[in-house]
């Protein structure tokens, strides 16, 4: 089976990403127009186009005039380009009285977000290690509470969550808000590390145990060098869960720390008067570039990855 | 001999006491938040609170109220129909690009990107632009009509018979970008020795990712089916934002069935009944598979 | 400096309890944030500035299902805002009854909101136990039928004056491809229109037997059997309206792509945008021409109770300041609603404003369904009319629906 070996071109260990495309050593890839190739590229270039399809009709309708757009023919490029929706969405738009857009909202954004991913993810991590490799009685029934807890609507649990923070005094705080966004993203995120530690090869462990390693030494010295795609992952669905969070953010803060998407919803969802579409696609795009950018970058630590599922075996 | 993870293992010692404080933060939440919140919401259910908590209690009155309601009866229907699609499809899908992204191709990073946007974006956009794109009058209809199929017909949104799958094409553009990222990251976990291993053997390629590589990802799948699943009981946004439920209540879930009687209605224990009966559900199938799943197989 | 002076100017000219000396910012959340809106409020931020005191705006947009939890949650967690903005009705009766709402009765005898408040029942909808607890700033009314004349110039048939020469035209304007009504996906709009055709086609007297006393057996009855027949009508007249937002439904009446469209008052804003006049681009018919009756449904401000005193006195400031006559009259031009006092001039209004007005000025007017059925009935109401519309249910199994709701209802 030549598609086999092609396949299996034993670049992994090589590493990085130049290498990987060049072939390290051996068989070279195959020219890029054999049979293979084009299954492989034409598959993920159509899968590509659907993706990409709404992504077009955004972006062209947010470089369109209001009357251009109000036309109707949404796939049409721009007859004439216009970046005023951009500059519009960005630092002209209305919130009530406060027209200052979404940059209002965007460092309140990234206040909530790094802390509530770093938290979240920290105490996902380390539940998830303790789960899979320092199982104590009961632990299994808190984990499964957890895992249904992962079915509940959010909505149904504002009330209750209000009623707590208020009793800890944490309600309308920066602090109240982290918490709930650790809270609501532990049950996933405690499954993703539980399932992917319990993946990790036990002679590591062992070995390391039998060392004299502790709990947190083991931790930090073994799991977490190890776990990269891993916590790229729960990065990217905390980040883009926190994010764009709308609901928890205005619900459990007070205005100054209102986040981006409370003028996201704003700018879209006004119930009355007209809708700027252009605008709204804009600031659709612009509300999204955060968690865009951070999905490129952790590509190559995604990579990295690979290099690390190398040494493991 | 490696990656199985039900082995058992050296620390069943009662020295874990740094586990379960690490713990803490965990237990806490599953009992105060989870366990206390479910069950504060069923007391609740109980009662006519209005717009707030009260303590009056009407016995079963919200469930008969629930359970007559056309509304509901439909949410159910459609959320056993989007479930079941969105499952597969996104399963299915997010392997099959996962599988093509590893394939050491070149723009590996591009594809990825591509793939994964939605995820970043907005339900509230998301509705919007698919909305537009399905619309027969200027969306893809429109397009296929004006190229000369002028009987083509592709009226999703409008059509209550099949509404429910112009919602699906919205979801899984947005979510299985995500399962694509999972399961690439499954697949970067097995070891390079088991497909050194089939290519000696001779092994085609797609039977050793049917038969070998896929049990071996079974926390994966787990993981996402989890991902998932939960994503399907609780889809609101989108549902609202593309279709407001319409047309008429054709297109109404459940989780929209609790919000809007919750704070629309302002009728909290008619939104509690039914958050009731959806974690009811969830828990009659949730709970003995996480508990097999979990639970007490691994011991010893 | 100047602008303290200018502020004890004004401040003279309102009658405040204290004046400026008890300055405060006030945090006021509200829905308003559409571009009519959002200057609409910001005449109120204006006049309440001018006092001395501060307006801090804490927009949210989308009314039921995105804003109000979240007020109704800084309430109870125990952050309250200063003040909030309420459709006046029902919704925040159950925060007055948990003693989390301020009582205004004070403020009200002194600025004898009883005698100047027209027409009363604006006052009685904020009214709990003989307390007053909101302050109404405005009147928006469903009633109303809005006409392409385009549309019908097209279609070659008289721009309809009332509800059945319009359904008697809806052959030709469909002939023409036009839709005759628009309506918009959005449960509301379904069941708003209904709750119009019930009052412009049975009238006042049922209408309120049905929705006031809900009284079933009427609701069961051969007048709002009736009226199902025209909402049977009005949905063959609806087919292919495929738009979701009221506004976008109002914009097919705009390009004369539909006919007509039955919305509240708040229509016109967008008629004006487009650059529209009434009487030559489009028509109104209050009532749909048949009952010119208008109801009185509109939003006020809440203020909950505060234990700072400083800001319970800017409270007391900010209501008098949003029935001020000035206040009323600037909010109200831009928001293309009705006053709540009689005594303001609205000279500035356009002909389908004065038409409101005029039958304000008559007292044809009557309580809507916010005020008279709790959120809970008309949002069943709402599951009922939007699956009607987009179904071929017939309109014997609707109506035997809506009287068990009516029944039902608290």
């Amino acid at each position: 089976m030549a598609e086999v070996v092609t396949l299996n071109n034993p670049s992994a260990k090589a590493g990085t990403v130049t290498k990987l495309a060049a072939g390290p050593k051996g068989k070279k890839p195959r020219p890029m127009l054999s049979p293979r190739n084009i299954m492989i590229y034409g598959a993920l270039i159509f899968a590509a186009a659907y993706y990409l399809l709404p992504l077009y009709v955004m972006v062209v309708t947010s470089l369109k005039g209001m009357p251009e757009v109000r036309l109707g023919n949404i796939f049409s490029p721009p007859l004439e380009i216009t970046f005023e929706p951009w500059v519009k969405a960005w630092s002209s738009a209305c919130t009530g009285l406060n027209c200052d857009g979404l940059s209002r909202g965007f460092w309140n954004s990234v206040r909530i977000t790094i802390p509530s991913t770093i938290v979240s993810i920290a105490i996902a991590s380390i539940n998830g290690y303790a789960l899979a490799n320092w199982r104590f009685k009961g632990a299994d029934l808190f984990f499964t509470i957890l895992i249904v807890g992962a079915f509940i609507p959010y909505q149904v649990m504002i009330y209750p969550i209000v009623i707590v923070l208020r009793e800890m005094g944490l309600y309308g705080s920066l602090t109240g808000l982290i918490i709930v966004h650790s809270i609501f993203g532990m049950p996933i995120l405690t499954l993703l590390f539980r399932n992917y530690f319990s993946s990790l090869p036990e002679e590591l462990f062992k070995a390391a145990r039998v060392d004299g390693a502790g709990f947190w030494t083991i931790y930090f010295k073994i799991m977490l060098p190890m776990s990269l795609p891993i916590f790229v992952v729960a990065m990217i669905l905390q980040i883009t869960g926190i994010w764009n969070d709308f609901l928890l953010g205005v619900v459990f803060t007070r205005p100054e720390y209102y986040p981006m998407t409370v003028q996201l919803n704003n700018i879209v969802n006004s119930v009355q008067g007209v809708k700027e579409y252009n605008v709204n696609m804009a600031a659709t795009i612009l509300t999204g570039a955060v968690p865009l950018i951070v999905y490129f970058v952790s590509g190559r630590l995604f990579v990295r990855g690979i290099a690390a599922g190398a040494v493991k075996g | 001999m490696t990656g199985q993870a039900n082995a058992g293992r050296p620390n069943q010692l009662l020295r874990n006491l740094q586990s379960k404080i690490a713990s803490i933060p965990m237990i806490l939440t599953a009992v105060v938040i989870f366990l206390g919140g479910t069950l504060w919401t069923v007391f609740y259910s109980f009662t006519n609170s209005k717009l707030l908590p009260r303590l009056s209690f009407v016995g079963l009155d919200q469930y008969e109220r629930l359970w007559a309601a056309p509304r509901w009866l439909v949410s159910i229907q459609n959320l056993a129909i989007y479930g079941v699609f969105s499952l597969i499809f996104s399963l299915v899908i997010g392997f099959l690009l996962a599988a093509l992204m590893d394939q050491k191709i070149r723009f590996e990073n591009t594809f990825r990107t591509i793939f994964l946007y939605p995820f970043a974006l907005s339900f509230i956009v998301t509705g919007l632009v698919w909305q537009w794109i399905l619309n027969p009058e200027f969306g893809i209809q429109s397009v296929v009509r004006s190229l000369g199929w002028s009987t083509f017909s592709f009226d999703p949104l409008y059509t209550p018979s099949i509404v429910i799958y112009g919602i699906l094409i919205a979801a899984l553009w947005q979510g299985t970008g995500l399962v694509m990222c999972l399961m690439l990251a499954g697949l970067r976990g097995i070891d390079e020795d088991i497909w050194k291993a089939s290519r000696v053997d001779g092994i085609p390629m797609w039977k050793t990712y049917v038969f070998i590589v896929i049990p071996m990802m079974r926390a994966v799948f787990i993981t996402t089916l989890v991902i998932i699943a939960s994503g399907i009981v609780r889809v609101y946004d989108l549902v609202v934002a593309q279709t407001s439920g319409g047309p008429g209540i054709a297109s109404e879930v459940p989780a929209k069935y609790v919000y809007d009687y919750m704070f629309q209605a302002q009728n909290l224990g008619q939104g509690f009944a039914a958050s009731t009966m959806m974690l009811l559900t969830v828990a009659i199938i949730v709970v003995p598979w996480a508990y097999l799943e979990f639970g007490g197989r691994k011991r010893g | 400096m100047k602008l303290r002076l200018l502020a004890a100017a004004l401040a003279a000219t309102v009658v405040l309890p204290l004046g400026i000396a008890n300055a405060a910012d006030l945090e006021v959340t509200h829905w308003w944030t559409s571009g009519g809106e959002a200057a609409a409020v910001a005449e109120l931020a204006k006049a309440f500035d001018a006092t001395g005191n501060k307006w801090v705006d804490g927009a949210i947009a989308g009314s039921g299902g995105t804003a109000r939890p979240i007020m109704v949650s800084r309430i109870t967690g125990g952050d309250p805002m200063g003040a909030t903005q309420f459709n006046h009705g029902r919704q925040a009766e159950e925060l007055v009854q948990a003693g989390l709402m301020r009582d205004l009765t004070d403020v009200a005898t002194k600025e004898h909101w009883k005698d100047i408040i027209k027409p009363a029942s604006l006052l009685d909808s904020c009214t709990i136990d003989g307390k007053i607890y909101c302050a109404p700033v405005n009147i928006h009314s469903w009633q109303w039928l809005w006409l392409s004349n385009a549309a019908f110039k097209t279609a070659g048939v008289e721009v309809p004056k009332n509800w059945d020469e319009f359904v008697a035209a809806a052959p030709a304007l469909e002939k023409a491809g036009i839709v005759p009504l628009a309506i918009g996906g959005q449960p509301w709009q379904s069941a708003g229109a209904f709750d119009v055709l019930i009052l412009a086609l049975s009238g006042k007297d049922t209408f309120l037997k049905v929705f006031g006393d809900k009284d079933a057996e009427v609701a069961a009855g051969p007048e709002i059997a009736k009226v199902f027949k025209a909402a049977d009508d009005a949905r063959r007249m609806s087919k292919g309206t495929n738009v979701q937002d009221w506004n976008q439904a109002t914009n097919m009446v705009i390009t004369g792509k539909a006919g007509g469209q039955i919305m509240g008052d708040w229509a016109q804003g967008e008629f004006q945008l487009a650059g529209q006049k009434a009487g030559v681009d489009y028509t109104c018919l209050p009532g749909l021409g048949v009952n010119p009756v208008i109801a009185t449904g509109g939003d006020a401000f809440y203020f909950p109770l505060l234990k700072d005193a400083e800001k319970s006195k800017a409270q007391e400031v900010l209501a008098s300041t949003l029935l001020d006559p000035k206040t009323q009259v600037a909010f109200n031009l831009k928001k293309g609603s009705l006053p709540v006092r009689g005594d303001v001039d609205l000279g500035a209004a356009n002909d389908c404003m004065k038409k409101g007005l005029e039958i304000l000025a008559k007292g044809d007017v009557i309580q809507w369904t916010d005020q008279l059925l709790s959120a809970d009935s008309q949002k069943q109401k709402e599951d009922l009319f939007s699956e009607f519309f987009a179904s071929s249910m017939t309109s014997e199994d609707a109506q035997k629906r809506f009287a068990e709701i009516i029944a039902s209802a608290d």
